[in-house]
C-alpha cells in the first residue's frame, strides 16, 4: 500500500473515533434525558440532563477537536506530509 | 509603540485596545455617578464602538484579491478562533438565546449542543480540506471539485438562499439595538446598522472584516460575561455562576410548584390582552420537557447546518496552513463556548431575580399596582417588552400574570438587578457588535460568491483586479441594501429566520461539500441534483408545513433541514452512481486535498 494510502486509511480511523466520541455527546446520551435527570450522579449539584446541556457536551466537543487535530498532526508527521513553515 | 508587521503585534494591538475599552467603561461609570443621564450612556456606548469598527475597516482598506477573499491568509490561529467566534454568534445568540432558554427551558438547549457539536464536523469532515483547496469561496470549492459552471452556479444558490435568510435577521437585530440605544425609529435604525455594516466590510473585504470581528468579540464576549457574574455576585449566588448555581436551579424549581406553574392556564381571552411577541413562563427551567426525538433532531439539523453555513467555512481559508485551520476550529468554539455556557446561568439568575419573593428584585407575589410603579417596569414596558396584567382580580401578581419579551432577558436583567445604566449601555453595545458581525460575514459570503463565481468565473475570466474588486463592493452594496429593506418590512422574528437558515444550509450543500473531500466517486450531475434536489425538497417541506401539512417523522418548520438533506443525499449518491466516474484529473486532485502538505489545489491568485 501506498504512503498516501495509509495516511488516507489512518486519518479515516481517526476521523470514526472522532465522529463516535461526537455522536455519544450530541446524541446518544439525548436518548436519555428523563434518565440523566433522574440519575444520583449530578455534576456541581446540577440535575445530570442540565448540566450536559448546558455544559458538559460543549466543554467535551472543545477538547475533542484539540485531541482531533493534535492526533491528526501526529498522523501527518508520521507520514512526512506536514507542510513546512515557508509555504 | 507598535514596530514591526502589523501580524506580529496582534497581542498588543488587541491587548490596548481592550485595555482602552475597559478604561471607555470606567469613565462612562464616573460620568454616571457624575449625573450623565441614561440615554446619553447609551448612545456613546453604541457610536463609539462602531467607529472604532469603521475605523479598523478604513485602515484594512485593500486593493488586491487575496487580501480582500481570504485577508491574505495570513491570519494567526487564535485571532482567527475570536473572529469565528464573532461571525458565528450572532444577534440570536447574543440577544435571544438567553431568552430562549428562559422561557422553553431543556427544550431549547438543544440549539446549544447543535451549535457547539457542529464544529466537530467543521473540524474533522471539512476546514482543514477545504483550507489545503487553496478556494476563496465555497461555491470556488464545489466549481472546482466537481467541475462545471452549473455545479458552480446550483452552490451560489443554495449559499444565498440561506445566507440571505440569515442576513435579514441580523440586519433586524442590528436595528433593533440601534433604535433603542440611540432613540431612532426602527425604520431609520436599520439603514444606520446597514451603514455600520458596510463601513466594516466595503473597503477591505475580507481583510477588514477579520480584524473588526475580533474587536466585536472582545467588546461581545466582555458586555456578556461581565453582568453574569456581576449579578451572580450581588445575588450571593456564587462567585463563579457557571459552577455555583446548582441551588438557584433548584430554588425555581420550588418556585414553580409554590407558585403553581403548569396548572393555572390562562384564558383565551386573557391572553388575547398580552401584547403580541410577549410571553409568560409556562415550561419548567430546568426539567427534561420535550421528547428525546424532538432535541435530537433540532441538534442534528443545526450541527449539519453549522458545517455547511458558508460565512463560517469561509473563515478557515483565512489561516496560514492547513494544520492552523485545523486548530483554529478548536479555538472558535473555545470562545463560543465561553458564551454559550453563560447564557443559561443568565437565564437562571434572571428568572430568579423577577421571582425570589426573598429578594429585592422578586415581583410575583407583589402587589399589581407596586409593580406597575417601579421604574424599570415603566421603561420596559414603554418598549414593549413587558407587561403585566391582573387576571383573577386579587391584587396580587401572580406567575401566570406576568409577560416579557425574549429579548428582555439579556437587555433588561442588568436593570432589574439593580447593576447600574453603564452596564446596560455595555449590553447594548455587545448586542451591537454581535449582530454587526454575523451580519459583516454574511453579506460578504454572499457578495464573494456573486462577484468572484458568477462575475469573474463564469461572466467576465478576463476581468483585472481592479475591476473585480470593484463589482465586489458594488454587489456587496446592493445585497445589504436589499437586505436591510427586507428587514425593515419586520416579516418574522430573529430567532425562526436564523434555524431557518441552518435548514437551507444543511439540506442543499452538507453532502455535496462532505462527499466532495470523502467520496472520490462524487461527480458533478450527482452534486448538482443533491444540491437543487435538496434545496427543493427542504423547501417545498418547509412550505407545506406551514400551509397546514402536518408533516412526518415529526419533522417540523424548524427541522426541514432532515428532509432536505436526507433527500439531497440519496439523489447525489444514485445520480453519480448512474453517470459517469470523475476523470483522473478530478481524482487526483481529491487526492492531493487530502494530505496537507504541498501546495494549494487553486493558486495563490486565481
Amino acid at each position: 500500500m501506498s504512503k498516501q494510502a495509509q495516511h488516507w486509511e489512518k486519518t479515516r480511523n481517526l476521523l470514526f473515533v472522532t465522529l463516535a466520541i461526537w455522536f455519544v455527546f450530541s446524541i446518544g446520551i439525548f436518548f436519555f434525558g428523563a434518565e440523566m435527570e433522574a440519575s444520583t450522579f449530578r455534576p456541581f449539584g446540577y440535575p445530570l440532563s442540565y448540566y450536559m446541556t448546558c455544559q458538559g457536551s460543549l466543554g467535551i466537543f472543545v477538547i475533542l477537536i484539540f485531541w482531533f487535530a493534535g492526533r491528526q498532526e501526529k498522523i501527518d508527521d508520521e507520514f512526512g506530509f506536514t507542510e513546512r513553515e515557508d509555504d | 509603540m507598535i514596530k514591526g508587521k502589523f501580524i506580529d503585534n496582534l497581542p498588543k494591538i488587541y491587548g490596548i485596545y481592550t485595555g482602552g475599552f475597559l478604561a471607555f467603561i470606567i469613565i462612562m461609570a464616573i460620568a454616571e455617578q457624575a449625573g450623565m443621564s441614561a440615554k446619553l450612556i447609551g448612545i456613546f456606548f453604541v457610536a463609539f464602538t462602531v467607529l472604532i469598527y469603521a475605523l479598523i475597516g478604513w485602515l484594512s482598506r485593500t486593493m488586491q484579491t487575496d487580501a480582500y477573499y481570504v485577508a491574505g491568509r495570513q491570519v494567526p490561529t487564535v485571532f482567527n478562533g475570536m473572529a469565528t467566534a464573532a461571525d458565528w454568534m450572532s444577534g440570536a445568540s447574543f440577544v435571544a438565546m438567553a431568552g430562549g432558554i428562559y422561557f422553553k427551558g431543556y427544550g431549547y438547549m438543544a440549539l446549544l449542543v447543535g451549535w457547539t457539536g457542529g464544529y466537530v464536523l467543521v473540524a474533522s469532515l471539512l476546514a482543514p480540506y477545504l483550507r489545503k483547496f487553496g478556494c476563496y469561496t465555497v461555491p470556488d470549492f464545489i466549481g472546482t471539485r466537481y467541475g462545471g459552471n452549473l455545479a458552480r452556479l446550483s452552490a451560489v444558490i443554495v449559499l444565498t438562499v440561506a445566507s440571505f435568510t440569515y442576513v435579514t435577521a441580523q440586519i433586524n437585530a442590528t436595528g433593533t439595538i440601534a433604535s433603542v440605544a440611540l432613540d431612532i425609529p426602527f425604520g431609520v435604525a436599520v439603514y444606520v446598522g446597514l451603514a455600520s455594516i458596510l463601513m466594516c466590510s466595503m473597503l477591505g473585504g475580507m481583510r477588514a472584516v477579520t480584524w473588526t470581528q475580533v474587536a466585536q468579540y472582545i467588546v461581545l464576549i466582555i458586555a456578556y460575561l461581565l453582568p453574569v457574574f456581576w449579578i451572580s455576585n450581588k445575588m450571593g449566588a456564587g462567585v463563579f455562576p457557571h459552577l455555583m448555581l446548582a441551588d438557584e436551579v433548584a430554588r425555581i424549581a420550588d418556585l414553580e410548584s409554590q407558585f403553581g406553574l403548569g396548572s393555572i392556564k390562562n384564558s383565551a381571552a386573557d391572553l388575547a390582552t398580552v401584547p403580541k411577541g410577549l410571553a409568560g413562563i409556562t415550561k419548567a427551567h430546568s426539567e427534561v420537557n420535550t421528547t428525546p426525538w424532538k432535541f435530537i433532531s433540532l441538534a442534528v439539523c443545526m450541527m449539519a447546518g453549522t458545517a455547511s453555513l458558508p460565512h463560517v467555512m469561509m473563515r478557515y481559508f483565512t489561516t496560514p496552513s492547513v494544520r492552523t485551520a485545523r486548530r483554529s476550529v478548536g479555538w472558535s468554539l473555545f470562545f463560543i463556548f465561553l458564551l454559550y455556557s453563560s447564557a443559561p446561568m443568565l437565564a437562571t439568575l434572571s428568572k430568579l431575580s423577577l421571582m425570589d419573593p426573598n429578594l429585592a428584585t422578586g415581583i410575583i407575589g407583589k402587589s399589581i399596582s407596586e409593580v406597575q410603579s417601579i421604574d424599570w417596569y415603566q421603561n420596559w414596558n414603554q418598549a414593549n417588552l413587558m407587561f403585566v396584567s391582573d387576571f383573577n382580580g386579587n391584587g396580587t401578581l401572580e406567575l401566570n400574570e406576568f409577560f416579557m419579551g425574549g429579548k428582555a432577558v439579556v437587555l433588561a436583567t442588568p436593570e432589574i438587578a439593580g447593576l447600574p445604566y453603564v452596564i446596560s449601555g455595555l449590553v447594548a453595545a455587545g448586542g451591537m457588535a454581535a449582530a454587526m458581525s454575523t451580519a459583516d460575514g454574511l453579506v460578504l459570503a454572499i457578495s464573494n460568491a456573486l462577484s468572484h463565481d458568477v462575475y469573474y468565473k463564469m461572466i467576465n475570466p478576463k476581468a483585472e483586479t481592479a475591476k473585480r474588486l470593484i463589482v465586489a463592493r458594488v454587489l456587496l452594496f446592493l445585497i445589504g441594501f436589499a437586505g436591510a429593506s427586507i428587514a425593515a418590512l419586520e416579516i418574522q422574528g430573529i430567532l425562526g429566520s436564523v434555524i431557518w437558515a441552518f435548514d437551507f444550509a444543511m439540506s442543499g450543500l452538507f453532502f455535496p461539500l462532505v462527499l466532495g473531500v470523502w467520496w472520490k466517486r462524487a461527480n458533478a450531475p450527482g452534486a448538482v441534483a443533491g444540491m437543487l434536489g435538496g434545496l427543493a425538497a427542504g423547501t417545498a417541506y418547509l412550505i407545506a408545513v406551514r400551509s397546514g401539512y402536518p408533516g412526518f417523522w415529526g419533522v417540523t418548520q424548524l427541522t426541514f433541514g432532515i428532509v432536505g438533506s436526507l433527500v439531497s443525499l440519496v439523489l447525489m449518491v444514485v445520480v453519480s452512481l448512474m453517470t459517469k466516474a470523475p476523470d483522473s484529473a478530478t481524482q487526483k486532485m481529491v487526492d492531493e486535498v487530502r494530505i496537507p502538505s504541498g501546495k494549494t489545489v487553486l493558486g495563490k491568485q486565481h
